[in-house]
């Protein structure tokens, strides 16, 4: 009994920092952002609290919120799609045909984008982007003949910029699971007579499947809530719930109505995710 | 059921090589051991038979037809891998179906052939499971199982009993043997290990350095090894050397060791089996070889005991059966006594 006792003092000594850690930077502003989502008025000026639930009300009575919503979303699902479309090839490629220091030197230019500050590289865009610049002068350069080709404001524009920022999740998740694969299997589903596009669809995949819903959630949920690489590489076209759920903070001050739409978005993620957890588990179970 | 006939196949990696100019014939529904210290090139020998590995030169012919260039997904062999690789994401079932789904074979008959074949290494009432819910003896018959289902030409074993504990290797050890009786499989399995060889197989090969040291049945590659390192690795051996006189050799301070088998001129190195010589009292007459010496070690390993006899020719070992429970105490003198017979020549 006395053993158990202290082990209990042991582990709460042990684990404690981490949760007041936990404690302080998340659930506390979360809670707090949680309070005032409920509340009629923000924190500013002489009122008293009062409890409201028009902001959450708002958010299904407002056509246009919805639509935002909607357009997030479709964003987030673009740009993970562009991720695994682009980030498990190149993954494969990494985790099995490259070895040794080559690899060190491109796992580097991969991981470089994140050594860079967010709004330098979403500029840097900008310029590549823009009427006559370097991506027009580009494709002009090899064929002559072509019209112009602006990106500016456009929804191309932040779906690139925003699978450029996210792709490195998606090729370093993928590469752990394609990793951890034993070569040997892959062996024996050829000897068994397997092609190819057999074993990538039968055996590769499946096994992968960790990885690539690691790097989708990784990238997903923080690219539904974007706004700035949405305002910049969209400019009146990059209007979506992220630039009104930051507009509500920064220029309306309705701090209430953008915690709203902030918890309305993290039920819609938290319910992407439940829903997709059965499939999910029941690979995890098997690897 | 086929025929394997390998015809002066090398295989470098940059300076070294792996394989260089082996030959070797594998006959139909043969039980064939490649046995060789690890590096010996035994691996890259049965890789290159499963399309693993691409020959640099040399043919490798399954029923008289050259597969050394044809990928591994057309040759039909069966392979069972050293860690089993089996789908950890397919249930058993699934698992042995695999080579038949991929041949797209009907549905109902993929479900016969595989219950027929799990009946066959008895798991049958297993197919629902993953391979990390089976124990290690039961994962191997899944290997197996599904290496055979689709019917293979050839079955390929890599260390098949490596990875499992004594008294289960002794006991699939039998089973396997069953089940390749039963199929009448050309079989050929990849160990180290000289007793797995001995008792599984019906022909044995010895590999070293890539090239082929010895072939043929485990009786007579034990008895008649050809070189020094064939009867070092196959079973243990005592060595003398010396000048070759009248069927036999002169060894120093110990004189004439006669020897049946055909002698070279000059230098010749005789191997003795230490279970082909006996130990008698100093005095006791007998015939054929005969060293004296006294015991200096004694190992005991419950049915049998291994002594060390220290002779003018040096330290010799010497097996004799726990029969009778009489025990030879170290520095006791002794005579080893061995029939001309049973002294070999080797090369060296």
């Amino acid at each position: 009994m006395r053993i158990e006792t202290r082990r209990r003092w042991a582990i709460a000594w042990l684990t404690g920092p981490a949760y007041l850690w936990l404690a302080v930077t998340i659930f506390l502003p979360l809670s707090a952002m949680l309070y005032f989502s409920f509340q009629k008025k923000g924190p500013f000026g002489r009122h008293a609290s009062e409890f409201s639930l028009k902001h959450y009300e708002a958010f299904f009575t407002k056509g246009y919120l919805q639509d935002l919503m909607w357009r997030s979303l479709e964003m987030g699902f673009h740009v993970t799609g562009l991720c695994i479309l682009i980030g498990f090839p190149a993954a494969y490629w990494l985790a099995r045909r490259i070895h040794g220091r080559w690899r060190e030197a491109l796992f580097l230019l991969i991981v470089l984008p994140f050594w860079s500050n967010a709004l330098v590289r979403v500029f840097s865009w900008t310029i590549v982007l823009r009427p006559d610049g370097v991506l027009d002068r580009a494709v002009h350069l090899v064929i002559p003949g072509l019209p112009t080709i602006d990106l500016t404001d456009s929804y191309a524009a932040i779906i690139i910029g925003l699978v450029h920022s996210y792709l490195p999740y998606m090729i370093l998740t993928c590469f752990l699971s394609l990793q951890a694969i034993d070569e040997s299997l892959l062996e024996a589903a050829r000897s068994l007579g397997a092609r190819s596009w057999t074993i990538l669809g039968r055996i590769i995949l499946p096994l992968a499947v960790p990885g690539l819903a690691a790097g989708s959630i990784l990238i997903f949920v923080p690219v539904i809530g974007s706004f700035f690489e949405p305002r910049l590489l969209g400019g009146p076209k990059g209007t979506v719930i992220g630039t009104v759920i930051e507009e509500q903070f920064t220029v309306v001050s309705n701090w209430p109505l953008g915690g709203a739409l902030s918890f309305i978005l993290l039920a819609i993620v938290l319910l992407i995710l439940a829903v997709s957890a059965p499939v999910l588990k029941n690979h995890m179970r098997t690897t | 059921m086929s025929a394997v006939d390998v015809r002066n196949v090398t295989k470098r990696y940059g300076a070294t090589t792996a394989l260089d100019r082996v030959s070797l014939a594998f006959p139909n529904g043969s039980f064939f051991a490649l046995l060789g210290p690890s590096g010996s090139g035994k691996t890259t020998l049965l890789r290159a038979l499963a399309g693993f590995v691409e020959p640099d030169e040399g043919m490798i012919l399954i029923d008289d037809q050259d597969v050394a260039h044809i990928p591994s997904f057309r040759r039909n062999i069966g392979m069972v891998f050293q860690n089993y690789a089996l789908f950890p994401h397919m249930s058993v079932f699934d698992n042995v179906a695999f080579g038949l789904t991929v041949r797209r074979i009907p549905r109902i008959q993929v479900r016969q052939r595989v219950g027929k074949i799990l009946e066959l290494v008895r798991l049958d009432g297993l197919d629902h499971r993953k391979p990390r819910q089976l124990s290690g003896g039961q994962q191997q018959r899944v290997a197996l199982a599904r290496a055979l289902v689709t019917e293979p030409r050839v079955l390929l074993l890599d260390e098949p009993l490596g990875a499992l504990d004594k008294k289960l290797r002794q006991d699939m050890q039998g089973e396997l043997k069953r089940i390749q009786r039963t199929v009448g499989i050309t079989t050929i399995f990849v160990t180290h290990d000289q007793e797995e060889a001995l008792t599984l197989s019906d022909h044995i090969a010895i590999i070293d350095e890539g090239r082929l040291i010895q072939v043929g049945e485990p009786g007579e590659v034990y008895d008649r090894p050809y070189t020094r390192f064939a009867a070092n690795f196959l079973g243990d051996a005592n060595f003398l050397s010396g000048p070759v006189q009248d069927s036999g050799i002169m060894v120093d301070r110990v004189g004439h060791v006669a020897t049946t088998s055909p002698l070279p001129a000059g230098e010749a190195t005789l191997a003795v089996r230490p279970e082909r010589i006996r130990l008698v009292a100093p005095d006791t007459p007998a015939q054929g070889n005969r060293i004296e010496g006294h015991v200096a070690e004694r190992v005991f390993s419950g049915a049998s005991l291994t002594y060390t006899v220290q002779t003018d020719a040096g330290p010799l070992r010497v097996l004799r059966q726990n029969a009778d429970g009489d025990v030879i105490d170290t520095g006791e003198r002794v005579a080893l006594v061995w029939s001309a017979d049973h002294s070999v020549v080797v090369e060296d």
